[in-house]
Formats: structure tokens, C-alpha cells, sequence
């Protein structure tokens, strides 16, 4: 969670939210959310655990480099 | 009942005390009906504003408040955002319990002091960020 928030510090283009499942079981269905911690970044980008820093930071550059949903072919 | 036992609240004044630099906004979004965890989500923002003068809770209705909820497009509740010199864009949907509690502390200090703790070499690779990026980190109580 720290690193998804310092990401959100760091650029105004990013921002981060902590959800708690348990309060939101539509997103849990809706991201199927079996294990904890899960990020979504944009949409497109999922995964499950903690990761490092540079992993973290990979998934999120991914994300931003897909174009958004609804410009794909 | 206080959520924050006194030994603790004593700890976290102390640190807060100490590092805290410009003032933080928690800005909370809740609504009366329907939202089983919004009292206690409430209770917590207002225990956390009581540790340090330099934090000030401002508490808007889900429902009623319609600017503030467009303005930090708030989609559901309760919400928390913290705010410093200007919205980061760090929200915290449901209760931030156990270690998400931690992490709430520690955002609060970042955001007052401007800076966080991310890696140079991370720091310099999210400079190359031009689209939008919307992160969802989904948790459960600890």
C-alpha cells in the first residue's frame, strides 16, 4: 500500500487507492479477489502479493504505457 | 470507546510531534444510513486528527456534499483522502486497520513533509509517466 501512495506523491498523473474488500464484495467479485494483497492498476494490469519496489514499479509502467480501454482496435 | 489504546496514542503524538512539518487535511467522505463501517471509519479520522495539531478533519455527507465528492471523485464510502499542499491523490476506501493503520501514519508524514521514500532509481523511471494511471490496492483486515 506505502508503495502505491508514495507513487501517487511522486506524480500528479498517479493516483492510489488502499480498498478494503471486505467493505466492497461487489469489487471483490468484480476483480475476482481471492487473496490479498491484489492491485489493479488502470484496468489492465493485475496482481497478487507483496512485491519489491522495481516490480511494483514495472507493473505500473506497464499500465501506463497500455493505451486506456475504450482506444484499443 | 476510544479505538486507539493511550500507550499508543501517546507513541503516535510523540512521533507525530516530531515529524510532522505543514499542516495535513484528512477530508472524509461518510453517510448515516447504509454504510455499516462509516461510524467507525469516522471515529478513527477523528482520533488521528486529535494527534496533532497540525492535522484538521473536514467531514463531508456521501450524499449531500456533491462538489466535494465530484471535486475528489470520491465513488464510494467511507473515504479518506489525505491532503497536504495539494491533493496527491491517496484515498483509503473502508477502515484502515491493523498494518493499513501504519500505513496511514506514514502517509500522513510524507504528505507533511513533501517527500517519500521511494527509490531514486523509481523516481526517476515514474517521471516518464503521460497517462493517467489509477492504482487499486485491495485488502483485508490485519
Amino acid at each position: 500500500m506505502r508503495l502505491a501512495h508514495q507513487m501517487a506523491m511522486e506524480h500528479d498523473l498517479i493516483t492510489a487507492d488502499m480498498v478494503e474488500v471486505q467493505e466492497f464484495p461487489f469489487l471483490a467479485q468484480k476483480y475476482n479477489i481471492y487473496g490479498v494483497p491484489k492491485t489493479v492498476v488502470n484496468e489492465t494490469v493485475h496482481f497478487e502479493g507483496a512485491v519489491p519496489e522495481a516490480v511494483f514499479l514495472g507493473k505500473v509502467l506497464q499500465a501506463a504505457e497500455a493505451k486506456p480501454e475504450g482506444e484499443k482496435k | 470507546m476510544p479505538l486507539l489504546k493511550d500507550k499508543d496514542r501517546d507513541l503516535l503524538k510523540d512521533k507525530l510531534a516530531k515529524e510532522l512539518a505543514s499542516p495535513v487535511k484528512l477530508v472524509f467522505f461518510t453517510q448515516e444510513l447504509e454504510c455499516e463501517t462509516c461510524h467507525i471509519a469516522g471515529q478513527l479520522a477523528q482520533e488521528v486528527a486529535a494527534l496533532s495539531d497540525k492535522i484538521e478533519l473536514v467531514t463531508y455527507n456521501f450524499v449531500v456534499d456533491k462538489e466535494p465528492v465530484a471535486k475528489y471523485k470520491i465513488d464510494k464510502i467511507p473515504a479518506l483522502v489525505i491532503e497536504g499542499d495539494k491533493d496527491y491523490g491517496i484515498r483509503y476506501y473502508g477502515m484502515p486497520s491493523g498494518y493499513e493503520f501504519t500505513s496511514l501514519i506514514e502517509d500522513i508524514v510524507d504528505v507533511s513533509r513533501q517527500s517519500n521514500r521511494l527509490s531514486p532509481k523509481t523516481k526517476e523511471a515514474l517521471q516518464k509517466v503521460t497517462n493517467p494511471v489509477h492504482i487499486q490496492v485491495f485488502v483485508t483486515p490485519t
